[in-house]
C-alpha cells in the first residue's frame, strides 16, 4: 500500500485504466480511461446506455470489470480503503422513506464507520449542507422532490470523502433546487473535493465541471476542457440558427441541401465563416422561403455532443 | 368494450406468476393436503400406540393383554424398542406415565395387581382394582378408542373370567344356582378352562372365541382414565404455539421483504458501497427478524397468559429456548424467500403459497397426531412442526428444557441452512 501511494498514479484521486465490461452479449465498455484530477470536477456525459453508469458503478465496486483497473488513491476500487476515500451520490432516491433526515443521515454515517460525535458533527455538517437544518426531524418521504434529492445528496458524503461520484443529482428538480445544489457542489469543490460529475444537462456540465469526457457505445470518443471540446469538434466555425415563417416540405429539402438539419423547428448550419451567412440568406430568399428570424452564435457543448453522438433516439 | 377489459385482464393475469400460482396451485396444494388428511386413505391411519404393563400375571390380565395385540387398530407395546440391538425392560407403571408425557406412546394401559381376582364388573358392583388408563389430555381421540377396544377385548379375550364372575354375580344377588344348575355350570367352566389351556399351550386362539367384528362393547371392566399430559390445561398453549409460528412466518417474509425494497430504491448499492458486506447485511436483517419475531411471540403468549390463563410464568425458561431457536428459524426462512424473489409482489405470492402449506402440513391448522403418518413424517420437513412440538414439550407435557434439544438443535439447524443458501443466492445483489 504503502508503495501503491508513493508512485505517481496513486497520487491521482481516480484512474481507470482501460476499463471492459460486458453483460452476457452486450459490451457495455469497452476500453474506458479516464483520470480524476485532485480537486477537479470532471463530467462524464453521454447518451442513455452509453456506458456512464457501469464505468459509474464500477468505480464504486459494485460492477467487476471483465478487463482493466480502477483505482482510488492508489487503492483498488472495492476495497476498503476505497470505498472510505469515495462518497457516492446515486440517480436513485436511495435513502429510508420512514426515516428522518438526520435518522438517514446517521445510518449511511454509520454504515461508514462513524460513530459519537463525529458522527453528529458530520450529520449536522450535511443537514448544513443541503439546506435541511429545518426539516432534520421530518420524514424522508414527506419531503419535497428538490430536498430529498438534495438529502440523498448529503447522505453520499456523511463520511467525508476525498471523491464524490453524482449520478445526475438534479433530475427533476424545480430551478431554486438547482441552484441550491450547485451552490452545494461549489462548497464542495472548495473544500477540496474531487468530483465526478453525470447528467444530460449541458449547461450544467458547462457551469461545474473543469473537464468533461463524452461517452459513447462504451468509449471515451473525446475528453477535454468545454473549449479544448468545442475546438476539436468544430475548430473556429460557428453556428447559424434560422427560423422560417411557417413549415413546408420544402423547407426541409433546402436544409438539407445546404448541410443542416432542423431542431425544434429551427433549421441549424455550421459556418467556417461569419461571412457564409449572407451566402445562406440570399440563396434561401432565391428559394422563396421567407425567413422569420435568424442568429449567429459559436458552438456550445451541446453542440458538441449531438455532433459527437448523433441524433438518432437511444432508448 | 367489456370484452376489451377482459382481454386486458386475462393478459394480465396470464403475465403475473405470482397471481396465477395464488388462483391456481395454492388451492390445488391445499385440496391435496386436506384430502390426505380427512379423505379416504383409510389404509395409512397411523395405529394407537399403546403401552401395556401387566402388573398382575395373572391368567385373567395375560388373556386380556393377548386380545388387545389382537386389535388390528391398535400397537400394543409391553417395552421399548430395542436399542443397539440390546432389548429393553418391560414397561413399569412409572416407565410408562414417562413414555406418554414424552409422546412416545400416546395411551398406557396399567393392569394392577389383584385384576384377575374380580376382573369383570357390572354396573355400580365394582370391588377389584381398576385398570388405569394414562393418557395426553390433548389427543381427545386416542383414550376413547383404547377404553372402548379395552372393553370389547375383555369380552371376547377372557370368556373364562366372563362365566365366573358372572356366576359369583348369580349368586351375590339372585341367591345362587339350583344344585342341577350348579353342577352343569362347573361342567362348562372345566370345559372352558381345559379349551383355553388347550389354546394357551399351543399358542392359539380359542376356536370358539368371538371376533373382533361381533363383540360389543360394555362396561365390564373398570377403567380408571387419569390424563399424565396436559391435566387440568385446556389447549391453549397449542394453538398458541400452532398459530403463533404461522404468523411469525408471515411477519418474517413481510420484514425480509424490505431488502427487495432497497434493492428497488437503490439503496441497496449504496450501502453495499460502504462498508456493510452482503453477509454482515443479510445478518442484520436475520437479526432484526428473529427479534421482531420472537417480541410477536412474547406478545401472544403474553396474551394467552393474561387473558386465557396459561402458565407462562412456569415455562419462562422453556418458552425463551423455544421462542428464540423458532424466531432465528423463521427469520432466516423470510430471508431466503425475499433472496428468491425479485419483487415485493412475488415474494407475497411465493411467502403465501409456502406458509401455507408449511402450516397446514406442519400442524399449524390440524394437531399432526391425527393426521396419516406419511403427513406425520412430511411434517418434519417444515419449521412448524419442530416449533409447535417445543412448545408443547414446555406448556403441555412440562418437560425440562433439556428435552428440548431436538426441536432446538433441527430449528437452529434449519435456520443456519436457510441462511446459508440465502447468503449464496443474494451473490445477485452483491456485483455485476
Amino acid at each position: 500500500m504503502a508503495s501503491a501511494l508513493a508512485s505517481p498514479a496513486s497520487t491521482l484521486p481516480l484512474k481507470v485504466d482501460d476499463l471492459v465490461k460486458s453483460f452476457g452479449m452486450v459490451k457495455a465498455v469497452s476500453g474506458v480511461s479516464i483520470e480524476l484530477r485532485p480537486g477537479e470536477c470532471l463530467g462524464l456525459l453521454g447518451p442513455n446506455g452509453a456506458g456512464k453508469s457501469t464505468v459509474i458503478r464500477g468505480i464504486v465496486g459494485r460492477v467487476i470489470p471483465d478487463a482493466g483497473r480502477i483505482s482510488i488513491f492508489g487503492s483498488a476500487a472495492g476495497s476498503a480503503e476505497a470505498r472510505a476515500a469515495l462518497g457516492w451520490v446515486p440517480q436513485d432516491l436511495a435513502v429510508y422513506p420512514r426515516l428522518t433526515c438526520k435518522e438517514n443521515l446517521r445510518s449511511f454515517g454509520r454504515y461508514h464507520g462513524l460513530s459519537g460525535s463525529k458522527l453528529d458533527e458530520s450529520a449536522a455538517w450535511c443537514l448544513d449542507w443541503a439546506a435541511l437544518e429545518d426539516r432534520a426531524s421530518e420524514l424522508a418521504k414527506n419531503l419535497s422532490w428538490g430536498m430529498r434529492r438534495r438529502l440523498n445528496m448529503a447522505a453520499g458524503i456523511i463520511h467525508r470523502p476525498r471523491i464524490v461520484l453524482m449520478d445526475e443529482p438534479t433530475v427533476g428538480v424545480d430551478p431554486q433546487s438547482r441552484i441550491r445544489i450547485f451552490e452545494m457542489i461549489e462548497a464542495l469543490r472548495a473544500a477540496g473535493t474531487s468530483i465526478v460529475y453525470t447528467t444530460h444537462y449541458m449547461e450544467e456540465a458547462e457551469r461545474l465541471c473543469d473537464r468533461i469526457a463524452i461517452i459513447d457505445h462504451g468509449s471515451v470518443i473525446a475528453l477535454g476542457t468545454n473549449e479544448e471540446l468545442v475546438r476539436g469538434a468544430f475548430a473556429s466555425r460557428s453556428q447559424v440558427t434560422a427560423r422560417f415563417a411557417g413549415t413546408s416540405p420544402e423547407i426541409a429539402a433546402w436544409v438539407e441541401r445546404r448541410g443542416g438539419y432542423i431542431v425544434d423547428a429551427s433549421a441549424q448550419f455550421t459556418i467556417a465563416n461569419s461571412t457564409e451567412i449572407a451566402g445562406l440568406l440570399q440563396d434561401a430568399a432565391q428559394c422563396g422561403l421567407e425567413l422569420a428570424d435568424v442568429s449567429l452564435r459559436r458552438p456550445n457543448l451541446e453542440s458538441v455532443f449531438l455532433h459527437l453522438t448523433g441524433r438518432e433516439l437511444r432508448d | 368494450m367489456i370484452s376489451s377489459i377482459v382481454r386486458t385482464s386475462v393478459i394480465g393475469l396470464r403475465r403475473d406468476r405470482a397471481s396465477l400460482a395464488l388462483s391456481f396451485l395454492l388451492p390445488i396444494a391445499f385440496f391435496s393436503i386436506f384430502a390426505v388428511i380427512f379423505g379416504g386413505r383409510h389404509n395409512s391411519t397411523p395405529k394407537i400406540a399403546v403401552i401395556v404393563v401387566d402388573e398382575d400375571r395373572s391368567s385373567a390380565s395375560q388373556q386380556l393383554v393377548h386380545a388387545l395385540q389382537r386389535e388390528g387398530s391398535l400397537d400394543v407395546q409391553a417395552r421399548p424398542a430395542a436399542r443397539k440391538g440390546i432389548q429393553q425392560p418391560e414397561y413399569t407403571a412409572v416407565t410408562a406415565e414417562a413414555a406418554v408425557k414424552t409422546s412416545e406412546a400416546q395411551v398406557a394401559l396399567i393392569i394392577p395387581h389383584g385384576f384377575g381376582q374380580n376382573p369383570i364388573t357390572l354396573g355400580s358392583a365394582q370391588s377389584g382394582p381398576s385398570i388405569e388408563l394414562l393418557n395426553d389430555s390433548s389427543d381427545m381421540i386416542a383414550p376413547q378408542m383404547v377404553a372402548g377396544l379395552l372393553q370389547k377385548a375383555a369380552i371376547t379375550g377372557m370368556p373364562l373370567a366372563l362365566a365366573e364372575q358372572g356366576s359369583l354375580y348369580t349368586g351375590k344377588y339372585i341367591g345362587g344356582f339350583t344344585p342341577e344348575q350348579q353342577k352343569r355350570m362347573d361342567e362348562n367352566m372345566a370345559r372352558l378352562r381345559d379349551l383355553e389351556n388347550e389354546s394357551a399351550a399351543n399358542g392359539q386362539t380359542p376356536a370358539n372365541q368371538p371376533t373382533a367384528a361381533n363383540a360389543s362393547g360394555g362396561g365390564f371392566v373398570a377403567v380408571h382414565p387419569r390424563a399424565v399430559v396436559g391435566e387440568n390445561k385446556d389447549m391453549v398453549s397449542f394453538y398458541a404455539a400452532a398459530i403463533g409460528v404461522m404468523f411469525l412466518l408471515f411477519t418474517a417474509s413481510g420484514a425480509a421483504g424490505s431488502i427487495l425494497d432497497e434493492a428497488d430504491s437503490g439503496t441497496l448499492d449504496r450501502v453495499l458501497s460502504s462498508r456493510v458486506t452482503m453477509t454482515t447485511l443479510l445478518g442484520g436483517k436475520v437479526v432484526f427478524n428473529t427479534l421482531l419475531a420472537f417480541t410477536q411471540l412474547v406478545v401472544m403468549f403474553l396474551w394467552a397468559w393474561a387473558v386465557f390463563h396459561l402458565d407462562f410464568r412456569n415455562h419462562v425458561a422453556g418458552f425463551v429456548v423455544m421462542g428464540v431457536c423458532t424466531a432465528f428459524a423463521v427469520a432466516t426462512f423470510g430471508i431466503l424467500l425475499a433472496s428468491i424473489c425479485h419483487t415485493r409482489a412475488q415474494l407475497g405470492a411465493v411467502s403465501t403459497l409456502f406458509i401455507l402449506v408449511m402450516s397446514a402440513v406442519g400442524g399449524s391448522m390440524f394437531p399432526r397426531f391425527l393426521m396419516p403418518i406419511a403427513m406425520q413424517k412430511a411434517g418434519l420437513f417444515t419449521i412448524n412442526a419442530w416449533a409447535i412440538d417445543g412448545f408443547t414439550k414446555v406448556f403441555w407435557r412440562d418437560l425440562p428444557v433439556s428435552a428440548l434439544w431436538p426441536q432446538v438443535a433441527m430449528l437452529l439447524g434449519i435456520g443456519t441452512t436457510l441462511f446459508l443458501i440465502a447468503r449464496r443466492i443474494a451473490r445477485r445483489w452483491e456485483f455485476a
